[in-house]
């Protein structure tokens, strides 16, 4: 347990240097790009031809309630709109051509600006029968009158709750990985999977009705589950007992999430959408933290579930056979564990970890058809930081994960964070490649 | 009937074009690291970005053109020597996480605001290819027979790409051959055999690493300028799985596979492709099926199902022999 305590050393020596250091005086620098995506952002179509945009901060927030004016390029006006509650807005265009779009930053919410002041209009061309996008940067949100601890202690807690959405992922990746061997590019598909269908399942699809989300998101995880479980069933498991090799198995994953994620394009769409329970909430203090309630909700039940998790690999007898397949899955057989149903099961229960993960993304962030791809990196880094295949381990790792990506915007730039989170993983891999808990106790 | 001879032949154009010559050459590289050596490069996009970006910082503070091929073709080799140094230590699927991780860092830092004044962040370098597009001695106009035929630049993008193409495989042919090759061969098979033989296999499989890296960076290079400009989205990790389904089509560890494999992979693409929006557009597809507007997620869909059922099927691809493909099958 020696390197829990390092670890904890090195967290701990983390906090003390910045409160130590001066490190707020980066904020000025510290700018993101917004149109980070702008390629997936689609505004929806209205008439032959539009222009819109989707006003969001830094955090990836939407800017609801500023108002935009379209004019020609000769003055004459066009169009106003006023940004939403997911911060999109859209005018519609009678003639296609170049058209100025200026943005009232008289309406920008408290503490919001743009990160270039003089650019207030923008002077895109809009393209017969399309729907053009145009992006305003918005800066940094000021942090005047906030406090330096007070901006730490939430970005901590912001990480934490990144990381115990990470380790959902991560773990159900690791216990994949130490049952079968199988390192699997496609894991972040199925959080990718359970953000969709709840999203699907809220607004009633099908033969479904609307539902709440907690009741969206129950059946999400029951479906990421049996799609996880489809996966062993119908893919790598025939795999493996064709003896095509790990490697084989590998790129087979990473051919499975090339075609699931492009289904998702295709029958989700491109555009970015959110839940529409808990969308607005006003954040609740506790001591020096201040989160929203979804953030609270959400780091209570991942620590409910992953200790859970942790607690049944431990003391069950299907947690002390997933234990002992990933150490010897030979002796495990002879040892009379049924093996392919042990597998099945593993797949089972990370499919509706990634399920949860997934639903936690999705009311953090937005729900994305590439949410998956975004996220997976995260998972490897948390993996390998707490050591392939080991179940503890990547629940740790994904913590520290977690933390690392977000604090790591108290100094740098947002668009950096999953760069720290990869660099994490390459050190990481140089210092100590089995990871924090990796060989001595394999997966528990 | 004509709607399918059209199809055809602009799939033909597409699996000759500037594109498939560009993946052949990034195919060769990859071959060389994954077919022969054995080595998961899943970063593959990496060597590319750093080739083509190197070439067009270079050409863009007004060097020529001579000067930016060597110094993209030298970046690579550093970044070769550099996750070479670090990596070659861990066990295969580790390797394929870092080389992905890797080519992500490299993409982020490209993009960032930080980089902006060196690499254009998210803009790119605009108009990268003017001294290339000097040199082309095709005067303006079409070239081609029957109905694949070729603008002037394009065809030049196509000589030149296709050119080096079949000099990167023939450098890779005669490596094979040489003493050298035969000793990334023994690693491949057997590494401990090997180093017990004396072989410094870290510092092989290193030099592999750089080599092929190299040559994915002329692949990069030759996209950079039939585009004339770079940005960072042109280097997202699919390209490097294009580059894989490419390479396992036509088969790993042959020497004919890449250049193969590029034509091939364009053709089953793009003639898909071409069906699937005839079908849209005369009605055959119903739209809440597809719609023309979700055409581009379709060809991801069709790489990633050409990689599984390549993987599950036929591993060796189209000229490759199984036996070689499955060393290192555990």
């Amino acid at each position: 347990m020696s390197s829990v305590a390092a670890l904890l050393a090195l967290v701990v020596v983390t906090l003390v240097a910045t409160l130590i250091l001066p490190g707020g005086v980066s904020a000025q620098e510290v700018d993101l790009d917004p149109d980070a995506d702008a390629e997936e952002i689609e505004p929806p179509a209205v008439g032959d031809q539009s222009i819109g945009g989707l006003l969001q901060d830094q955090e990836e927030l939407p800017v609801s309630g500023v108002a935009i004016t379209v004019e020609t390029e000769d003055g004459d006006p066009i169009g106003e709109a006023v940004s939403d509650e997911n911060g999109l807005w859209v005018v519609e265009v009678p003639e296609p051509g170049r058209v100025s779009v200026t943005i009232d930053i008289e309406t920008l919410p408290e503490g919001v600006s743009l990160q270039n002041a003089d650019r207030t209009t923008l002077t895109p061309n809009v393209r017969a029968g399309q729907a053009g996008t145009v992006l305003f940067a918005i800066g940094e949100r000021s942090f005047e009158g906030v406090s330096r601890v007070e901006r730490l202690s939430n970005l901590t807690a912001e990480g934490f709750k990144f990381g115990l959405m990470i380790a959902l992922g991560a773990l159900g990746l690791s216990m994949v990985y130490g049952v079968t061997g199988l390192v699997n590019f496609a894991h972040g598909e199925l959080l990718a999977f359970g953000a969709i269908v709840a999203f699907w399942l809220e607004r009633g699809y099908g033969p479904f009705p609307a539902m709440p989300l907690v009741v969206a998101a129950l059946f999400a995880i029951v479906f990421t589950a049996a799609f996880s479980g489809l996966w062993e069933v119908g893919v790598f498991g025939p795999v493996r007992r064709r003896r095509s090799g790990d490697i084989a198995a590998l790129v087979i994953s990473i051919g499975l999430a090339l075609v699931i994620r492009h289904l998702y394009l295709v029958f989700y769409g491109s555009r970015r959408d959110f839940y529409l329970d808990y969308r607005l909430q006003s954040s609740i203090s506790i001591g020096p933290v201040s989160l929203t309630p979804k953030s609270w909700i959400t780091i209570v039940v991942a620590t409910v579930v992953l200790v859970a998790v942790g607690w049944a690999l431990k003391n069950t007898r299907i947690g002390t056979a997933m234990r002992a397949v990933s150490v010897n899955k030979d002796l495990a057989e002879s040892s009379g564990i049924d093996v392919r149903r042990v597998t099945i099961v593993t797949w089972v229960v990370g499919g509706a970890l990634a399920g949860l993960g997934g639903v936690f993304f999705g009311i953090a962030e937005s729900v994305r058809w590439n949410m998956g791809d975004h996220v997976l990196l995260m998972l490897f880094a948390a993996v390998i930081l707490g050591g392939l295949g080991t179940a503890y381990g990547a629940m740790l790792g994904g913590i520290a994960v977690g933390l690392v990506t977000q604090l790591s915007t108290y100094w740098f730039p947002a668009e950096l964070k999953l760069m720290f989170a990869l660099l994490v993983l390459v050190v990481m891999l140089l210092v100590k490649p089995q990871g924090l808990l990796g060989v001595r106790e394999r997966f528990g | 009937m004509d709607d399918l001879i059209r199809v055809f032949a602009d799939a033909l154009r597409g699996a000759l074009g500037p594109d498939a010559a560009a993946f052949a050459i990034a195919a060769v590289g990859l071959n060389l690291h994954f077919g022969f050596t054995g080595l998961l490069n899943f970063g593959h996009v990496a060597f590319m970005a750093v080739g083509a970006y190197t070439m067009a910082i270079v050409v863009d503070a007004g060097l020529p053109l001579w000067v930016g091929v060597p110094a993209g073709m030298l970046a690579a080799v550093v970044l070769g020597l550099l996750l070479g140094g670090t990596t070659l230590r861990l066990r295969a699927d580790y390797l394929a996480i870092t080389t992905i991780a890797v080519g992500e860092i490299i993409r982020i830092m490209i993009r960032s605001r930080a980089l902006e004044d060196v690499t254009g962040g998210v803009f790119g370098i605009q108009g990268v290819a003017a001294d290339f597009f000097a040199l082309n001695p095709f005067s303006p106009g079409n070239y081609g027979i029957w109905r694949v035929t070729f603008s002037e630049r394009q065809l030049w993008v196509m000589v030149v790409g296709w050119t080096i193409a079949l000099l990167c495989t023939l450098l890779v042919w005669a490596l094979m051959r040489a003493p050298w090759g035969r000793v990334i061969k023994a690693i491949h098979e057997d590494e401990d055999a090997a180093r017990a033989l004396g072989k410094n296999a870290i510092l092989l499989k290193a030099q592999s690493l750089c080599i092929g890296g190299a040559i994915g960076a002329l692949a990069g290079m030759l996209l950079a300028l039939e585009r004339s400009a770079v940005d960072p989205n042109q280097y997202l990790p699919q390209q490097t799985f294009f580059v894989w389904t490419v390479m396992i089509l036509g088969g790993a560890a042959t020497i004919k596979g890449a250049m193969a494999g590029a034509v091939m992979f364009w053709f089953i693409i793009l003639f898909a492709e071409g069906l699937l929006r005839e079908g849209i557009s005369q009605g055959i597809i119903p739209d809440w099926l597809l719609t023309s507007q979700q055409m581009f997620a379709v060809r991801f869909v069709i790489v990633g199902a050409m990689l599984i059922g390549l993987m599950i099927w036929r591993p060796q691809g189209v000229f490759g022999r199984r036996e070689e493909v499955m060393i290192g099958a555990r």
